[in-house]
């Protein structure tokens, strides 16, 4: 009887050990991810709650965790300030227009380069294919731009660049998986031609493919800023982002000086940091609705380009 | 015979080179012409000349912006920031992409990824924007962690000995997510038997990761490295140009950045193009050297 019972004592020790093991894995592993997700989440948490507290509690440091004296200054003065309205309407039509002209000109060359009679498809891959090792760097580019009479126009936001050659090696290697070449002699058959074929049979069975380099495309030009800085001197056609540095950034000599100043300065500078809190969230915000829905269509182009990368 | 052969090729595909032709027009307008226009580096920028008609000069603005006083001070800067990047920010995805891949519930593994991945999408001028608003020393909630935790006063954005970390964490804190994907991917392509094999030979989770997830994600990290060494003087333009203040000045300037200043502000083309080209070059043989080091030692390479 009591060999039996102790058995059973020996085999829970053996299981629980093996748990032990385990366990402490668990933990270790739970511990890591509330950590890593704390880290990442944290300061984004705070932008959000620091844009709608109290602005002298914020910047004293009450606000950390909840938020206090809920106000809504900033975004007051956010709704106030033509300067971001006139950037959101510039950035609006340069991404969406942008946007379809590479989709115009990225899908069509990359559906032809996945078509294996086509005979030119090699050397033109090669041609492109360089580009991503070789470029001709800022100062050239700069005089073509300017030679061409595209500075200080939309122009430049839109055509320069408008095939990126990562995002066609993508597409390409799409079509090529994913359109089998029965398909394309059926069609053929039934009198088709590319371009019926492309519109009417390749896009509609990638929809998958066109929302991720779509959605690649359209997240590029909303956060291009260098176009603007090197480009744009016309104050009017600025886009959001230029006008976000002036907020956020160009305030910088004010910022340090407040902080060393008397009170006067540090009163101003605790409402420039709402409004900043509040104008990070404004213009983040279109990105973050549409990211969500979009996540895993993001994964599959990664997962795509990996495929040939 | 061939001539009319490839007259017929082409009366069939017609439709193809139509739907090809902005995009051949496009890369050799705004890709190719710069890549011609290099020859600024060794020639004087004529404005009646255009790009490349003004006089010969050879090695003459390498040559001057070697002997200037800033060389030995861009070179550190770029490399150190380079280095610091590659020896923190690397390895980096793989360790999460590893944690990540050891979650079970599917949930909770989805909640992990849609978070980290976020901060890819936020814009440059937003996240030192972030950066300024949450380091800030009198104003921000970092600065007031730094407080209660007794580690006084450090203006992080404006001292010489906080940029380089800063600015690495900072990339790490966006790209992470993002970069880890790829290694996911690879996680995902390991042959489940592997992991029911491991198991019965009775192999901790621990050991799991160290013989079968580590040497699966191998391939892919010596492709990933390669790439990232050919970028070794390659830091981004637009984060240290955005951080850069007088306070930092001395360990932020950069070779992109010179070039912009240089260039774009003071127009001293040639020269701005030859210490771009400069850059170029070194990155090329940093890439080619790695890719041969890679070959001979494990056979994996890029080209």
């Amino acid at each position: 009887m009591l060999g039996k019972g102790e058995t059973v004592v020996e085999h829970e020790y053996t299981r629980k050990r093996v748990n032990g093991k385990e366990l402490m894995f668990r933990i270790t592993l739970a511990f890591l991810c509330a950590f890593i997700f704390l880290l990442v989440a944290y300061p984004l948490y705070f932008i959000v709650i620091a844009s709608f507290s109290d602005s002298t509690l914020v910047s004293t440091g009450k606000v950390m965790f909840i938020p206090k004296n809920i106000s809504f200054f900033g975004y007051q003065e956010i709704f106030k300030d033509m300067r971001i309205w006139t950037g959101y309407r510039n950035t609006l039509f340069y991404t969406v227009f942008g946007t379809l002209i590479n989709m115009l000109f990225t899908l069509p060359a990359a559906y032809v380069l996945s078509r294996k009679e086509f005979r030119a498809r090699r050397i033109i891959m090669l041609i492109f294919v360089i580009t991503m090792f070789f470029n001709g760097g800022l100062i050239p580019t700069y005089l073509l731009m300017k030679g061409l009479g595209l500075t200080n126009t939309i122009w430049v936001f839109i055509l320069p660049f408008s095939v990126n050659v990562f995002y066609l090696i993508i597409a390409r290697t799409f079509f090529e998986n994913s359109l089998p070449q029965e398909l394309h002699e059926a069609a053929v058959m039934d009198g088709c031609s590319h371009f019926t074929f492309f519109f009417k049979v390749a896009l509609p069975l990638s929809k998958a493919l066109v929302s991720v380099i779509g959605l690649y495309y359209l997240v590029g030009h909303w956060n291009d800023f260098f176009t603007a800085l090197i480009y744009i001197r016309d104050t009017k056609l600025q886009p959001l982002q230029i006008v976000l540095r002036d907020i956020l950034l160009s305030n910088q000599v004010f910022s340090s000086g407040a902080g060393t100043g008397g009170d006067a300065g540090g009163y101003a500078q605790r409402y420039a940091d709402q409004i900043k809190y509040g104008v990070i969230i404004v213009s983040t915000l279109p990105i973050l609705l549409i990211y969500p829905f979009m996540q895993k269509y993001f994964e599959k182009g990664v997962m795509i380009g990996s495929i040939k990368g | 015979m061939e001539s009319r052969k490839r007259r017929n090729t082409f009366r069939r595909d017609y439709q193809l080179w139509i739907m090809i032709f902005p995009a051949i027009i496009v890369i050799l307008l705004f890709n190719y012409i710069p890549m011609y226009g290099i020859q600024l580096a060794f020639r004087d920028y004529d404005f009646s000349q255009g790009l490349t008609g003004g006089e010969w000069r050879g090695f003459a603005y390498f040559q001057q912006f070697i002997d200037s006083y800033l060389f030995t001070d861009l070179m550190r800067n770029t490399f150190l920031i380079s280095l610091a990047t590659i020896v923190l920010g690397f390895p980096a995805p793989i360790l999460l992409a590893l944690i990540l891949n050891q979650i079970r519930r599917k949930r909770m593994k989805q909640l992990m990824q849609t978070t980290v991945y976020l901060p890819h999408f936020i814009s440059i001028i937003v996240l030192v924007g972030m950066l300024n608003v949450l380091l800030s020393s009198e104003t921000g909630v970092v600065g007031h962690f730094m407080k209660a935790l007794g580690l006084g006063h450090i203006n992080l954005l404006a001292s010489t000995s906080t940029f380089i970390p800063v600015y690495v964490l900072s990339d790490i804190w966006q790209h992470c997510g993002w970069n880890s994907i790829i290694y996911l991917a690879a996680l995902s392509t390991v042959d489940p038997q592997l992991y029911d094999a491991a198991k019965i030979d009775g192999a901790s989770r621990w050991q799991t990761i160290r013989y079968v997830d580590i040497p699966a994600l191998i391939p892919t990290i010596i492709i990933l490295f390669i790439l990232s060494m050919g970028n070794i003087l390659g830091t981004g333009f637009e984060k240290i140009f955005l951080m850069q203040n007088p306070l930092n000045l001395p360990v932020s300037e950069v070779i992109a950045t010179y070039v912009y200043k240089i260039g774009i502000i003071s127009n001293q083309f040639s020269l701005a193009s030859a210490i771009g080209l400069f850059n170029t070059l070194i990155n090329f043989v940093f890439l080619y050297a790695m890719n041969t080091i890679s070959k001979r030692m494990s056979e994996t390479s890029l080209f």
